[in-house]
């Protein structure tokens, strides 16, 4: 007992009296929705995260040109490893705060990176801002948090205006192949996210002269969204847009198939209409659905098609969208930390600010990485994706489609 | 035009959740219990479903039977295993069990089924009416019709029948019933299991047309319980009544107003009502 005690003492004195970038291992922690309405996205994101840190503390050759693949650990930080330390915010955000303050205070964590909702990232990354800890967002797109002159925030996918930009460009190529959209309606959750993305969609129809005849706001864990379809169904928008969480999402294509309303043109802005769940459990309903992607598996041999292979094995299905980008916002976290050779967070700040990674170096289908003062990715790029079969398939622009578009919108017919 | 659909689609949802209230407002006026693992009971029956219907191909039928048989042990189970011993303690700790129960259903299923969403084909129960323009959503109105004869029939067993007339006994007075012959346990697993079996075919008919997820007992629960607090505490006929009321406000709200005011109505008349009349619009006090 006696020896054992000495030896725990020794091993404390040496991890004492080491330098913080000799650390074996450096804590980063994960906020997600793994309970509630959102778990099936939180968790599918969670495990892509994991698998990041997996290809960061491993040697990954065979995925050479993803940053910190080829070599095991940070070689940075003399090799030192990622543990993730993975908080539970239940979609809700100030369980999202206190969480956040959990993982700084009790597991000092050095960098924190989530947290899936935009409503939940807003608090969370405020918490951690006035602690000073750096925050990386790979999935949160409402515009407002990058707006806030936070010093500590870095958000790596496109927000809420490149996708609003991408719908009115797509829809007025629909009008230049003879299916003109002259009438929008948006359908959006109320919380940061929705009315975000909703603001922008908004502002950009304006500009494109495009009428919107129909703007409901709703609660996503609403128990039923038939008063939508019906007011959906009266209007006859030439397009819709949904911006939607999982739960709701299903609802709105069972509820639409049972009020028999099929729109021309059904866009969904990623979200629940991306969660895997919704994939299987409702693409039969959603048939030439529109939705945003910025993940593609690519041809077989390419590094993105190894990493869905990787993340195969672990779930038995593909990678999807949302925890791409989840993953891809780790992957930037861990990048920089690696370069900043230090786990002060001022290092980590200088270096993710620092940040310029190619095409070729990200796993996504962005132009690269680069942060602007507000910390927002100038090289993030998103296309459009159709529900094909079980399976979202790449249809615009045109110079990424893997097929043509299908028009009009088919649903369960 | 509309308004008859929106008013139709009121009705409906009304009578689904006039079906998911009905154990709740059974077990609430047996037992002076509140039972919050009623979400995830009908939560457990919706899985029931799920699995009936992807392991053993069976259809509505078999896996509505099979789901209130299920729930029918595990009401049973609930009252011998839990409720019997804290009811002895106080309201905090009666409440706080069943609570509880409701965490470790919930988590269980988590850990079981994962968080992912399922739901069940859309043509199980036929698919949509159309009456003259008027869509009506056939597993809905099943939902709809069995949630009335399922209240005819919980109200003539507590009224017509001598197992109704001993439950009612315990719940009135539990020492005179025990002096009786009326075993107040019994009787009171009995109430248990007739709420779970209720619960069960409701769960079971609503994952014909509603996503199936471990936490969607908690969005439903909510409702359930302003279904049997408007309706009157205990008052089988008055959560029929009540559900429908709230099932066509709601939807009159949300169609006229916006969806995102249509909970500030159903409440705020939901607390006009419980402040003019206490006990409900049907409970008796």
């Amino acid at each position: 007992m006696r020896k054992l005690v000495v030896l725990g003492a020794s091993l404390l004195a040496l991890g004492l009296g080491w330098d913080a970038s000799a650390q074996s291992t450096i804590k980063i922690g994960v906020l997600m929705p793994l309970t509630g309405n959102a778990a099936s996205a939180g968790n599918s994101s969670k495990i892509a995260v994991e698998l990041g840190a997996e290809i960061v503390n491993n040697a990954h050759p065979e995925l050479a040109p993803l940053p910190l693949a080829a070599t095991a650990g940070l070689p940075g930080l003399g090799g030192a490893k990622i543990e993730l330390v993975i908080a539970d915010h239940q979609g809700n955000p100030s369980v999202g705060q206190s969480q956040t303050l959990r993982l700084i205070t009790q597991e000092q964590v050095i960098a924190i990176t989530g947290s899936y909702h935009s409503s939940v990232t807003l608090t969370t990354s405020a918490t951690a801002e006035r602690y000073g800890i750096p925050f990386v967002n790979g999935e949160s797109v409402a515009a407002n948090l990058t707006e806030r002159g936070f010093k500590t925030f870095f958000r790596v996918t496109p927000l809420a205006s490149d996708f609003a930009k991408n719908y009115m460009d797509f829809m007025a190529d629909l009008g230049k192949a003879g299916h003109p959209v002259k009438t929008l309606a948006l359908v959006f959750e109320n919380t940061e996210y929705g009315t975000s993305v909703a603001d922008t969609v908004r502002t950009y129809a304006k500009e494109r002269g495009l009428n919107l005849v129909s703007d409901i706001a709703y609660s996503a864990n609403t128990t039923d969204v038939s008063s939508q379809v019906l007011q959906l169904k009266d209007k006859k928008p030439d397009a819709v847009i949904f911006i939607s969480y999982t739960s709701d999402a299903i609802l709105y294509v069972k509820t639409m198939k049972a009020l028999d309303y099929l729109p021309p043109v059904m866009i969904a802005d990623n979200a629940g209409f991306s969660d895997h769940s919704f994939i299987t459990s409702s693409a039969s309903l959603a048939q030439g659905l529109m939705n945003r992607s910025a993940w593609s598996i690519g041809k077989p041999g390419s590094v993105t098609y190894k990493v869905n292979e990787m993340f195969k094995a672990k779930t038995g299905r593909d990678l999807d969208d949302p925890s791409g980008r989840a993953m891809q916002g780790f992957l930037v976290l861990a990048e920089a930390l690696n370069r900043a050779g230090s786990t002060k967070p001022d290092a980590i700040l200088k270096a993710l600010s620092e940040t310029n990674l190619g095409p070729d170096q990200v796993m996504m289908g962005y132009k690269g990485v680069k942060f602007d003062a507000k910390g927002q990715n100038t090289l993030a790029a998103t296309y459009l994706i159709q529900m094909s079969g079980n399976k979202y398939v790449a249809v615009w622009p045109e110079k990424s489609a893997e097929k043509p578009i299908e028009w009009p919108y088919k649903g369960w017919k | 035009m509309v308004i008859v659909q929106v008013i139709t689609g009121g009705l409906l949802l009304g009578a689904v959740y006039a079906l998911f209230s009905s154990g709740l407002t059974l077990i609430w006026g047996m037992m002076n219990v509140v039972n919050f693992a009623h979400g995830d009971f009908v939560m457990i029956g919706m899985y029931v479903a799920f699995l009936i219907y992807t392991y053993l191909n069976g259809g509505p039928i078999e896996f509505v039977l099979a789901s209130a048989v299920v729930l029918f042990v595990l009401g049973v189970w609930s009252y011998t295993g839990l409720v019997r011993h804290v009811m002895s303690g106080t309201l905090l700790s009666q409440m706080l069990a069943t609570f509880g129960l409701a965490l470790v259903l919930r988590y269980a299923t988590f850990w079981i089924f994962s968080s992912n969403f399922r739901s069940l084909p859309e043509d199980l129960i036929g698919g949509t009416l159309n009456l003259g323009g008027i869509l009506i959503s056939m597993p809905k109105l099943v939902a709809g019709v069995v949630a009335i004869a399922l209240t005819l029939g919980l109200h003539g067993l507590l009224t017509r029948t001598a197992i109704g007339s001993q439950l009612l006994a315990v719940s009135e007075d539990r020492n005179a019933a025990m002096l009786m012959g009326i075993r107040p346990d019994r009787m009171q697993a009995l109430a248990w299991g007739l709420a779970g079996a209720g619960t069960g075919i409701a769960g079971a008919l609503i994952a014909t047309f509603y996503y199936i997820s471990p936490s969607v007992g908690e969005t439903l629960a909510l409702v359930a319980f302003v279904v049997v607090a408007l309706g009157g505490f205990g008052s089988v006929p008055g959560a029929l009544i009540a559900g429908l009321l709230i099932g066509v406000i709601q939807e009159l709200s949300a169609y006229l107003l916006g969806p995102v005011y249509k909970d500030v109505v159903v409440y705020a008349l939901f607390v006009a009502v419980l402040w003019i009349r206490p006990q409900g619009l049907f409970g008796k006090f």
